[in-house]
């Protein structure tokens, strides 16, 4: 099918949630009320490094109200496990020492223990009334100095990991990555330039409106229910099971609305606890909600790193070759994304000598969670930075150099294996001649600056389940959470499928007992994939509907054809809606898929700034950011996630940061200190969709969420450099950093 | 018959293979491929290989696509094969076994 034939596909019909989002109808996770319901709340540590000597909640519990007590004790044993959660790998015995402390805390705000009350002024009262001794440790917050032989070591049984080759010594280096391919020494001797510097970016993190919440209930028949704020319930279900030692069948998880996840809504930190507040407070249910300090001191935000980029280029502005450090900071456990900023890193570019070594580091600071293209801000940040110096360096433009050095169909990944049909070419092309990048940029302290991104994307496993109704609508079950419009995008490939109009359609998200597995809905996957299970339901549905029709003509199956909706037969014909009111049996069908055809995605930004010299305040004045972003199933919808890419893109440039004092205590846990952009900060951002089908979806879909959020820092910065002069090497961007720089340059 | 493959070594295991980045493989699965490594280059399935699978955290991509069967995965084409941190999403393992 050619895109000019789609009926669906392409259009912008309304959101089918939109209207009970907007009048405040939507239930989210806080609106749960349970009869008999009990509010817990969690006891978190003031230290940012100290041994458990004690915990004492006699008197807590002893509070009137309160009706239960939980510590790690309450937890079961668990060993060293892997759990896919999707967006990443875990070890459970980790998961479970961060949800409750087992015998250390290892950052401020581990949770220690917990209290289930009447009320949450009572619970909170009773937190007051446990008393926990600890002994002091010294703390490690930096990546770099965690690496040092005399580094306080967090987790005593740690051993750096090689890609399953184990070091002997205790550690703080979880794991070290290494891509290498072609002769570096000779490509740097190729070169008539060399570019090296190193970059450092701080903690961020996701910045949801809505915190973590959740509602649990472990009955008497020790069947858990969970009712909870996630972006995969079937995830938070599998996590349950093994830190709860719980089999799966026995818990239900059913997700609420969600007021946005980017990645941070994949982990559990509350639902465990909630559930074993209920069990020992005689099955009552227990809901749990954090404050935005708890969400920020104690959810997992994404790395910190520091990185060092060498890249040498002839004169011509041919790349010769790429070396790359990077260290990020898992937080306490390990699993930083270091991995992806290592295949994003140089990701754009055709490079045959190139090194990149990544670092997964654990530091006294929360540990990490998936935060929308993981790792890849960073890392594009400084390698973006480096491209635009070597451009400047051998006289090309911007756009130009990266041109001449884009990575096309056959071309190898910095992880080694080959692109396929890939648009950043095609991207590229579109920021050339936008009329953005056209027109000159005038005025004092104002520059231009431009970066790319690349973001491999994924699939996942996707089910869904769809019936006929008597009047030609359609049902649709599905399980992926949905936070930026994939009711829409799902439903409307399931009509252009069926070739019925897309108000046909009426979606659903339900959970974990009312529908297949679905993955999280994460790493840009599920207009990807959870649209390709309903393509085969689609699929399904229409031969179905075709039996139906020749069974009602009473002519072979075979010699009834359906097309855009309707069944024929030699010059019979019926809708797809009257034949809905002709069914004696219902027709009903499900899909289940795991597809692997995600396609990368490649994103250009441009923006333009003013710097105010005295002040150090940076001001966005124009920005347009163009992605090769396949088939746009609902274009509104993916113009939106490129702004909202951006928009957090631009946190990370010039004001996100978490704090610490000198006893590692996070100092700016409030959204008044830890300063988000708002729209006062951006202005209207422009987006162009350059459209190059996926080969490996059936309608040529490729995940975007992931892509816009990379370029913005490392632009931003190239910006800065053309208004002002100065090279920005870390994150964030902020007046204080600015000042300090145009100090530093006199 | 049997085709042969180009077998990428992980960068950080070619001291097992005398700094060799490729080898020619002729298997029929992944996991005669690993079992072939193994013969050439003593240790390496150890560091990719856990109770007969793959170690978490690390994939397979087979001509540029991950495979999510791993060891079982067919080779009817001569292929690339290289073995890559399982990343998904974004983040890498946070665990050893």
């Amino acid at each position: 099918m050619t895109a000019s034939t789609y009926k669906v596909i392409g259009s912008r019909p309304l959101r089918p949630d939109g209207v009970d989002k907007v009048t405040g109808r939507a239930l989210y996770g806080a609106d749960v009320k349970l009869p008999g319901m009990l509010h817990g709340k969690v006891l978190r540590s003031p230290h940012a490094h100290a041994r458990i000597l004690s915990i004492d909640f006699s008197a807590a519990r002893a509070l009137p109200g309160v009706r239960a007590v939980v510590t790690a004790q309450d937890l079961p044993s668990i060993g060293d496990q892997m759990a896919d959660l999707g967006e990443s790998t875990v070890n459970l015995r980790y998961v479970s020492n961060n949800i409750l402390a087992h015998d250390k805390v290892l950052y401020y705000g581990h949770a220690v223990a917990a209290v289930a009350a009447d009320n949450v002024h009572v619970a909170e009262e009773a937190l007051a009334l446990i008393k926990v001794e600890y002994e002091r440790l010294p703390h490690v917050l930096d990546g770099k100095q965690a690496m040092l032989p005399e580094a306080p070591i967090l987790l005593s049984d740690l051993r750096t990991n090689e890609l399953g080759k184990l070091g002997g010594a205790p550690t703080n280096v979880a794991s070290h990555l290494c891509h290498q391919r072609g002769d570096l020494a000779a490509g740097f001797a190729q070169a008539d330039v060399v570019v090296e510097r190193t970059f450092q970016t701080a903690m961020v993190h996701q910045g949801y409106i809505e915190p973590q919440t959740v509602t649990a209930l472990w009955n008497e028949d020790d069947q858990l229910s969970i009712w909870c704020s996630t972006q995969g319930a079937f995830s938070v279900q599998e996590q349950l099971a093994e830190l709860l030692q719980v089999p799966l069948s026995r818990i239900t998880v059913t997700p609420t609305e969600i007021g946005g996840g980017f990645g941070g809504k994949i982990n559990v930190y509350l639902d465990p606890v909630a559930a074993l507040l209920s069990r020992k407070a005689g099955h009552r249910p227990v809901k749990m909600t954090m404050t935005r300090a708890e969400v920020l001191a104690g959810t997992g935000p994404t790395s910190g790193s520091h990185i060092r980029v060498k890249m040498g280029a002839r004169r011509d502005g041919t790349l010769t070759a790429a070396e790359a450090e990077l260290i990020y900071e898992a937080g306490a456990y390990p699993g930083s994304p270091v991995g992806a900023g290592c295949s994003v890193i140089f990701g754009p570019y055709r490079l045959e000598n190139l090194q990149i070594d990544g670092y997964d580091v654990v530091v006294n600071r929360p540990k990490t969670a998936a935060y929308r293209a993981p790792g890849g801000t960073n890392a594009i940040f400084a390698s973006e930075t480096v491209i635009d110096e070597l451009a400047e360096a051998v006289g090309l433009d911007p756009v130009e150099f990266r041109l001449r050095n884009a990575v096309r169909e056959g071309d190898s990944r910095p992880d080694g294996p080959e692109y396929r049909r890939i648009g950043l070419m095609e991207t590229l092309e579109a920021a050339r001649t936008h009329p953005h990048y056209q027109t000159r940029l005038t005025g004092k302290h104002r520059g231009r600056g431009f970066a790319v991104s690349a973001w491999f994307n994924w699939g996942g496993k996707s089910s869904a389940t769809a019936t006929v109704n008597k009047d030609g609508t359609v049902n649709l079950i599905e399980g992926s959470t949905d936070i930026g419009g994939s009711r829409a995008s799902i439903a409307m490939q399931l009509a252009e499928t069926l070739g019925v109009a897309y108000d046909d359609i009426r979606p659903q998200v339900v959970g974990t007992a009312g529908v297949g597995y679905n993955d999280v809905t994460g790493g840009s996957r599920t207009t990807f994939g959870t649209g390709w299970a309903v393509y085969e339901v689609g699929k399904a549905l229409l031969a179905e509907m075709g039996r139906r029709a020749a069974d009602y003509w009473d002519v072979p199956a075979e010699s009834v054809h359906a097309e855009n909706g309707v069944f024929a037969h030699n010059g019979d014909r019926l809708t797809f809606r009257e034949l809905a009111g002709k069914l004696d049996v219902p027709v009903t069908a499900s899909a289940a898929v795991h597809p692997q055809g995600y396609g990368p995605g490649f994103g250009a930004h441009i923006v333009d700034v003013e710097v105010d010299v005295e002040t150090g305040k940076v001001t966005i004045l124009r920005y347009t950011a163009v992605q090769d972003v396949g088939k746009a199933i609902h274009p509104s919808y993916v113009e939106g996630q490129l702004q909202g890419g951006v928009a957090q893109g631009v946190g990370w440039a010039l004001n996100e940061e978490y704090i610490y004092d000198a006893q590692g205590r996070l100092v700016n846990a409030s959204l008044l200190d830890y300063r988000m952009p708002t729209a006062l900060d951006l202005p209207m951002i422009d987006t162009v969709l350059v459209e190059v089908p996926n080969p490996g979806h059936p309608y040529g879909v490729r995940g975007v969420g992931e892509v816009p959020i990379m370029p913005p820092a490392a632009a931003v910065a190239n910006a800065i450099y053309q208004a002002v002069g100065v090279r920005m090497a870390e994150l964030p961007m902020s007046p204080a950093r600015m000042a300090a720089a145009l100090a530093a340059q006199g | 018959m049997v085709p042969e493959h180009v077998v990428w070594i992980p960068a950080v295991h070619r001291d097992l293979t005398a700094g060799q980045a490729q080898v020619h493989v002729v298997a029929a699965t992944v996991g005669e491929i690993v079992a072939a490594l193994e013969g050439r280059f003593p240790g390496l399935a150890a560091r990719l290989t856990h109770d007969n699978a793959l170690r978490a955290g690390i994939v397979v991509a087979v001509n540029g696509e991950v495979s999510s069967r791993g060891l079982r995965q067919r080779l009817s084409r001569a292929s690339e094969v290289h073995f890559v941190p399982a990343i998904a999403g974004g983040q890498i393992g946070s665990g050893q076994r």
